[in-house]
């Protein structure tokens, strides 16, 4: 297995060449060792993290915007966000307050990022 | 009633007020907010992805996240926010500025303030700034207004999209609209290269498999009251249509993402210089304008690609509004920045060469370059020098400078940078 990636690990956007070589796998163009995970990762299990928002029940504050706490599988995006769209928030939640303990099959809680109780 | 007296106040309770104000407050400055809005967090507050504070505070938060950490030290620090409040008027005092506002709750009221910082944020390019033909059916909206839309308002404004512009809030919004259900046909970019970041190329559309035209434009929308289609065109180096070229595309939603304009409205009637280029006021590296006891920061100065650098600004202008205010002001000694070679703008414009001390340059390319150097020099002396393997105009470079290093009676400092 072979890839060309651009790395997103911040604003530098270094060029990486990845690609297994039997068990190993081989990491190229990263200027600092975020680069080498990310690339490793990109390879063998692309991980995300969600950004959406959760209806709530008040009228002044309609969307709660949420966030997986950790990255969950890039394949996992869209079957997490059906599931996602199902619920309701009934109380007024802070950042890091847990909307969902497990987000689609993974063990990655969904929490609030804004806060409801400002006003 | 006489007018309640303000050390500073902060038009704009965004990412740069916000950090206005608390810079103000540590100085020992009175201070307050003025945010028309319901919330303080500006753009922030609809902006729900990741990505924003590695520089500020190593890691990455969403926006709304970013926010929370601002508004709470503000709350923390009993500063003063009026929220939904509008500046009716803002005209000087014999001490400084006097401001005329409205709210529910005290109607018409006025604040003076020895120092103010405007902190107004930037404003989306709309259809009418860019050259489309046609109608004017429902369904064309800024990339802003749709990110809006779906996430504090939670509609979708259409199910087939088109996206104008690849600027990273319509990357943003082409993510956004698939995850939410609706298919995003392409992203169509009038120039040769993407004007978002590569991380924002990568995860909202590679991911998804949005198709993005480099060199292709939007001529014309079809449609009387909704939106039933576009005309994409290829175009040649010079950025004309090229005949023949175009194609047709039905969709229901256009979303431009085709660039932003800091916000500086209010500062009309003051006659603050504007530097055409940034869109935004003169300053030197205080953050001062042409007008004194007037500060700039954030999007409202220069249109910025990083929330974290809107904050450094904010902490800047705050700190040298309060400065200002409680008196320590001395007539400045302003240089002119020259920015030659491949610079797109550079801010600030002049440096006052009566501090010591350090002075922040943003700057930007012209265009995409390998191998650049950048080279600060007055009167033929070099100041410093800085060397980039890749610069790309979207993203905005940050050099420091030591102020002690020019040399006295210097008629202008030169930033050059060569590629
Ligand atoms: C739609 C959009 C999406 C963006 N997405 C990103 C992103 O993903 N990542 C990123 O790093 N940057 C993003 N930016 C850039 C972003 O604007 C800055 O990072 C940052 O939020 C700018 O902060 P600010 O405080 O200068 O302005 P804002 O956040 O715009 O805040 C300005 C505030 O001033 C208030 N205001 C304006 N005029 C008045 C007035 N006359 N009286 C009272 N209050 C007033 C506004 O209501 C607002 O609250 C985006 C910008 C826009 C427009």
């Amino acid at each position: 297995m072979e890839k060309l990636l651009v790395c997103i690990q911040c604003p530098q956007g270094c060029k990486l060449m990845v690609k297994t070589e039997g068990e190993e796998v081989l990491v190229a163009g990263n200027k600092c060792p975020r680069g080498a995970s990310y690339a490793r990762q990109e390879l063998l299990n692309p991980c995300r993290t969600l950004t959406t928002t959760v209806r709530t029940e008040f009228p002044d504050f309609p969307l709660l915007p949420v966030r997986t706490a950790g990255e969950i599988p890039l394949g996992s995006l869209f079957a997490a966000m059906g599931e996602i769209n199902r619920l309701l928030v009934r109380n007024r939640l802070r950042p890091g307050d847990v909307v969902l303990e497990r987000v689609s099959g993974t063990d990655v809680p969904l929490i609030a990022t804004a806060d409801m109780t400002l006003n | 009633m006489s007018p309640a007296k303000w050390d500073v106040v902060v038009i704009g309770a965004g990412p740069g007020g916000l950090a206005a104000s608390i810079a103000a407050d540590k100085a020992g400055a009175s201070v307050c907010l003025v945010e028309r809005e319901a919330r303080p967090g500006g753009i922030l507050k609809q902006c729900i992805h990741d990505g924003f504070g590695l520089v500020r505070f190593g890691r990455k938060l969403t926006g709304p996240e970013y926010a929370f950490l601002d508004i709470e030290e503000v709350k923390g620090r009993g500063i003063k926010l009026f929220t939904e409040t509008f500046l009716l008027d803002l005209d000087r005092s014999e001490e400084g500025f006097v401001l005329t506002l409205q709210n529910s709750e005290e109607a018409v009221f006025r604040l003076e303030a020895k120092a103010l910082v405007a902190a107004t944020g930037c404003r989306e390019r709309t259809a009418r700034q860019v050259f489309i033909h046609g109608q004017r059916p429902a369904g064309v909206y800024t990339a802003g207004t749709v990110q809006r839309l779906i996430n504090i308002s939670g509609y979708l404004p259409g199910k087939n999209c088109v996206i104008l512009g690849s600027g990273d809030i319509g990357l943003i919004m082409a993510r956004r609209l698939t995850l939410e259900g609706a298919k995003v046909l392409g992203v169509y970019e009038i120039k040769p290269e993407p004007s978002g970041l590569t991380r924002n190329i990568v995860q909202c559309l590679e991911d998804y498999n949005i198709p993005l035209h480099l060199s292709t434009t939007v001529t014309e929308v079809h449609g009387t009251e909704r939106l039933e289609g576009v005309t994409v065109c290829r175009v040649d180096e010079n950025m004309r249509p090229l005949p023949g070229s175009e194609e047709y595309v039905p969709c229901d939603t256009l979303v431009l993402s085709v660039g932003l304009i800091p916000e500086n409205d209010i500062l009309h009637p003051l006659g603050v210089e504007i530097d055409p280029r940034t869109g935004g006021p003169v300053v030197d590296q205080l953050l001062a304008t042409s007008e004194a006891g007037l500060f700039s920061c954030g999007n409202a100065l220069h249109v910025n690609d990083l929330v974290d650098y809107v904050s450094e600004s904010g902490e800047i202008a705050g700190a040298s509004a309060a400065r200002h205010a409680l008196g320590d002001y001395r007539p400045p000694r302003h240089v002119p920045i020259l920015a030659k070679g491949e610079i797109l703008y550079a801010v600030p414009q002049r440096l006052d060469v009566s501090l010591g001390g350090q002075g922040i340059l943003y700057f930007r390319a012209a265009r995409t370059l390998t191998d650049a150097a950048l080279v600060i020099s007055a009167g033929g002396r070099v100041l410093g020098e800085k060397k980039y393997k890749s610069l790309r105009p979207p993203e905005m470079e940050r050099i420091v400078l030591d102020l002690s290093l020019v040399p006295a009676g210097e008629e202008n400092i030169v930033l050059e940078l060569r590629g």
